[in-house]
């Protein structure tokens, strides 16, 4: 049998749409944008329509949108590339950012701690509200960047980050988001929440890896943490990835035009996946389950088997999903964002289900049915 | 009928590759796993050994290659606590542990006999260079590696008896080079990775560096302490016992009259004991922490015994046998090693083994000692 794919979260396939604009651009339209002859042009036109693409898309100028090479780097910028153009002001960087966050900001924001910096991490509660009193004493301290994610990645839990939005612009300060697993799950609108700074990356929505983009709002200072020339008005030096960001130009394009739709069609999915889970495997629980979620993602906890085994056993079984997050192949670390939400997890296996564009109802009882057939067989050797 | 299902353990090494191909190729359903026994991401040192992540992502593509699933395992915690922490403590002891035969003893085969339970796997196979021959009547038998150069039959004293009929060795009857050409007609990626030698969890290839992290500053087997003949004749200081094996010559310093040995550490008064080539020779061994894998031997009886890899057993008379077991050797033996295991065997067949507590030094050679 076909195994079948509940990974999205992780990456996603390049959709017809976004492979029909790519392949011209490897080939017949290869051009430089910088060059400039017939292939320059033609190559910084497409990139500047990709550019229009996205900003119209969020709800932006088309100036406010900077294509970088990634999620990761995209994050990153946003949180070195705002502490550079504090230091620069001859002031401290200060970032505040959310004990859940996706390892790109905590580890930007550690590297903000190394070079002198300050680093304010919010705790967030179980049911995915941040304590009210903590981001208010962390915003009377005046930081260079608030960050919050729109939806976490490992669990799927969706922050009030337009409430945050606005009470870090009421103290006069810069608000990032990470939306790299929010684009096309949930309303992204950049005209009326008052994000500064946004990340997202192509591959989570159908766009080829490697590929990103970081909004910088008209007027909000960051500077460049890579060099070596003009491109993206010097925030992101390099040859322009043209291909890349046209993909994910139209990936996010069809995204967001979709996204009410799909979002419907997979929260129904997901929740029978969850109303079955929970029906059969004994003990189970569900992470977020008492939040606002972002439909695509089912984080479930197991108490009692062994996590490594139980992704072999689905493995075996032809159900590709991942324990927490897929970035840490090979690491029973146990996840930093349980952690942060739950207290320590001990003894049990967190999976998390992502669906996806492919994912059917079939998908969805098969998937069900070998999860609670694996879970019964390890639990019973064990015995 | 439904092919076996065999975990095979893979470290992205050629042998453990080549393991896997061949479970491959006799039918069987092979599943790929690699234990993850140590992390190289908090040390700066790159990762030379096949254990590191090298060695993941290297399995990985042999598995995608070979075409079966592949699974990696972190036993890490385990294997700090059997097999690293029992390093640090042997050495601290003025011992020179196995560490390679604690792993297998303790972490490895066990880690994957309880994962492959778990994925109802039938057995477990490795790429170790031994041989298992399993009789109708349930008893099954290691035997040396047909590989005389790469026989590996030293470190598997300490499995678990029970284990032994789900284990199987595909490696036994070939040679390294036989291995090697396997690996390059199937195009494996580690046809031609380098041998690893050095311990998996000290990747600097020196296990003194490893020494100075785990142990506690000050400790005495880092200290200086007094180098001695053992007539009790004070020669100077060394720099701590814990840099230091019996059996070994470099490292004393110069000036002596003739060629030097470490004939004995002796941690409780730090002392380093060393002594001529003559001196180093013991006749007999007392071996402790036994196991089986056969019927133990009668006292009196005469047994065939490996004080260390890379030498061939010799023949021993098993005087004392308890908890203990004494031996007495047809021929005095060099440099005896506390903590090393010692390995018995009737012909090719792996008895048992145990840990070396100590050499026998024949009492009269002791009285006559001259300065080395």
């Amino acid at each position: 049998m076909e195994p079948i794919y509940l990974d999205n979260a992780a990456t996603t396939p390049i959709r017809d749409e976004v492979r029909d604009v790519m392949l011209p651009l490897l080939q017949k339209d290869f051009g430089n944008p910088s060059s400039s002859h017939i292939w320059g042009r033609r190559a910084s036109s497409l990139l500047e329509e990709a550019r229009e693409r996205v900003a119209n898309s969020l709800g932006a100028q088309r100036s406010e949108i900077y294509f970088v090479r990634g999620g990761t780097e995209s994050d990153n910028l946003a949180i070195l590339g705002r502490a550079e153009a504090v230091r620069a002001k001859g002031e401290s960087p200060h970032v505040v950012i959310t004990a859940i966050e996706h390892s790109a900001i905590l580890e930007a924001s550690a590297r903000v701690i190394e070079q002198g910096g300050r680093c304010t991490i919010l705790p967030v509660l179980p049911e995915g509200s941040i304590d009210s009193e903590s981001l208010e004493t962390a915003l009377l301290d005046e930081p260079s960047v608030v960050s919050v994610m729109t939806v976490n990645n490992e669990i799927g839990i969706h922050l009030p980050v337009e409430e945050i939005a606005e009470r870090t612009h009421a103290h006069g300060l810069i608000f990032h988001t990470d939306a790299i697993q929010a684009i096309g799950k949930v309303p992204v609108c950049l005209d009326t929440v008052p994000i500064d700074l946004l990340s997202l990356t192509g591959h989570k929505i159908y766009g080829a890896k490697g590929t990103g983009v970081l909004f910088v709002r008209e007027g909000v200072e960051v500077l460049p943490i890579i060099f070596g020339g003009r491109q993206e008005h010097t925030l992101r030096p390099g040859t322009e990835d043209v291909a890349g960001a046209v993909g994910t130009s139209v990936a996010v394009d069809l995204a967001v035009s979709e996204q009410e739709l799909e979002s419907r069609r997979l929260e129904s999915l997901r929740d029978k996946l969850q109303v079955h889970l929970k029906n059969r495997i004994d003990k189970i629980r569900v992470h977020g389950e008492t939040s606002r979620r972002a439909p695509h993602i089912l984080n479930v906890g197991i108490p009692g088997v062994d996590p490594q085994i139980l992704l072999a056993g689905l493995d075996m079984e032809g159900i590709a999903v991942s324990a927490g997050s897929a970035c840490e192949s090979g690491s029973t670390k146990s996840s930093h964002v349980l952690e942060a939400l739950y207290g320590e997890i001990k003894e049990m296996a967190a999976l998390r289900f992502s669906l996806g564009r492919s994912t059917t109802d079939n998908d969805i009882v098969r998937a069900a049915e070998a999860t609670v057939s694996v879970v019964t067989s390890i639990r019973n050797r064990d015995l | 009928m439904k092919n076996k299902r065999i975990l095979v353990a893979m470290s992205g090494g050629v042998d453990s590759s080549v393991a896997a191909a061949l479970m491959v190729e006799a039918g069987y359903e092979v599943v790929g796993a690699t234990m993850k026994t140590f992390c190289y991401s908090t040390s700066d040192t790159q990762s030379k050994t096949c254990c590191g992540l090298d060695g993941i992502s290297d399995a990985r593509r042999v598995a995608n290659t070979l075409g079966i699933s592949h699974y990696v395992f972190d036993v890490e915690e385990d294997f700090t606590k059997d097999v690293i922490d029992d390093f640090i403590s042997e050495y601290s002891q003025g011992r020179t542990p196995n560490p390679c035969v604690r792993c297998n003893s303790n972490t490895k085969f066990q880690g994957l006999m309880e994962r492959g339970r778990a994925l109802g796997c039938d057995g477990i196979a490795s790429g170790h260079y031994v041989r298992i021959k399993h009789s109708n009547s349930g008893n099954s038998n290691i035997y040396r590696g047909k590989d005389q150069e790469k026989d590996q039959s030293y470190f598997l004293w300490g499995l678990p008896k029970d284990m032994l009929p789900l284990l199987h060795f595909p490696l036994g009857e070939l040679t390294k080079s036989q291995v090697r050409d396997f690996a390059r007609k199937l195009s494996l990626t580690t046809a031609d990775k380098p041998e690893s030698q050095e311990i998996c969890f000290v990747p600097t290839g020196n296990y003194r560096d490893i020494l100075k992290t785990r142990l506690q500053p000050k400790h005495p087997a880092l200290e200086p302490g007094p180098l001695v003949e053992l007539n009790g004749k004070v020669l100077g200081e060394h720099n701590g016992y814990g840099n230091f094996t019996v059996g070994q010559r470099k490292g004393l310093g110069g000036g002596f009259d003739e060629p030097c040995y470490v004939i004995e550490i002796r941690a409780n008064t730090r002392e380093v004991v060393v002594g001529t080539l003559e001196e180093c020779f013991s006749i007999g061994v007392t071996v402790g922490e036994i196991n089986w894998l056969g019927i133990p031997p009668s006292e009196g009886s005469r047994i065939r015994v490996q004080i260390r890899y890379h030498a061939p057993a010799v023949s021993a008379t098993a005087t004392s046998i308890g908890k203990d077991i004494v031996l007495t050797f047809e021929e005095p033996q060099k440099a005896v090693t506390p903590g090393q295991s010692a390995v018995f065997f009737d012909e090719e067949r792996v008895l048992g083994g145990g840990r070396i507590v100590n050499g026998i030094r024949d009492a009269n050679s002791a009285q006559n000692t001259t300065t080395c």
